[in-house]
């Protein structure tokens, strides 16, 4: 189910997102904080898939968009990881959230008063070292030379399109900096789930028996 | 070192293009990759760099991506083994 929820936007306004819900009113409620960019298409499926399997087990899920991606109208290049942060304790109180699971980037912006997990989190350097390679190799095949070093200097300067996002001066410098806080929330590393990882993969995929494994150590964490 | 070197490789490949082990351990120094796997196109190329990276160890530069590089599976050994060495 879609439901929408108030988010913190520029000037003191506030503006409807939305999320994909399983609501039953129920005691567990998990908040869960999508992978970042391009990640979140290639996790998408698998994300669902661990909340279909929640809802089974007696667990209310929420997953709200970031704002400025999927289907949010906020504009992704006046945004920055402290926006999203915000967004993202807004959407646990709506929500009333009891556990939160933070997914990869996701770790970067999570609600740290909530007890959860951390599913394979990654530091912010790293998520824009793979998208601005991934740009500077498109860049190459279509003649263009650029470099690591002159698209983050125009970046910080001006913003900049990455894997068709467009980040914007403070987003990039957030990113830059930018590592898991700490906290009690517990690391699920993917050994824990097995297989591999879905977010390296190109092609969005989808993986029935790490959905089972990922659902069932949140679902024992929760109810135990 | 470079048995593991090898090993962590092939286990990177298998996991950024969703190949299974099987297949990759079939890798000689000989298998083209670049151009001869269909899993391997240029959005997946910046996947399996950054990868190498966090799992090996070392900072590959933008000028040592070049088409040499993933032409065969032992140029992409041979690659990984000097950035390693170099990065002691």
């Amino acid at each position: 189910m879609i439901a929408s929820w108030p988010c913190p936007a520029s000037h003191g306004d506030t503006a409807s997102e939305f999320a994909q819900v399983f609501d039953s009113d129920r005691a567990h409620r998990l908040l869960i904080i999508p992978a970042l960019f391009d990640e979140a298409n290639r996790l998408r499926r698998l994300t669902v898939e661990v909340m279909r399997r929640l809802n089974l087990a007696g667990i209310d899920s929420f997953l709200p968009d970031l704002p400025g991606c999927n289907e949010s109208l906020q504009p992704l290049e006046q945004l920055s990881l402290a926006d999203w942060q915000g967004a993202m304790v807004a959407a646990a109180r709506h929500f009333r959230a009891t556990h939160v699971l933070a997914i990869r980037g996701g770790a970067l912006v999570v609600p740290q008063s909530l007890p959860g997990w951390r599913y394979a989190p990654v530091n912010g350097a790293t998520i824009l070292r793979q998208m601005l390679r991934m740009r500077i190799l498109a860049s190459r095949e279509a003649g263009r030379d650029e470099t690591q070093g002159s698209l983050l200097e125009a970046g910080l300067a001006e913003g900049l399109e990455l894997a068709g996002y467009r980040l914007a001066p403070a987003m990039i410098a957030t990113l830059q900096d930018a590592t898991p806080p700490q906290s009690s929330q517990s690391i699920i590393g993917q050994d824990m789930i097995g297989g591999s990882p879905l977010w390296l993969r190109a092609e969005p995929d989808e993986d029935r028996e790490q959905a089972d494994a990922l659902a069932a150590v949140l679902a024992m964490g929760i109810t135990l | 070192m470079s048995d593991d070197t090898d090993g962590q490789l092939r286990r990177i490949l298998a996991d950024v293009l969703g190949l299974k082990a099987e297949h990759v351990a079939a890798f000689d120094a000989e298998t083209g990759l670049f151009g001869h796997l269909p899993e391997l196109d240029s959005m997946s190329v910046a996947g399996l760099l950054t990868e190498m990276e966090d799992r090996l160890g070392f900072i590959i530069d933008d000028d040592e991506i070049d088409g040499e590089l993933l032409e065969t599976y032992g140029s992409l050994l041979a690659f990984a083994e000097v950035k390693r060495a170099a990065a002691g």
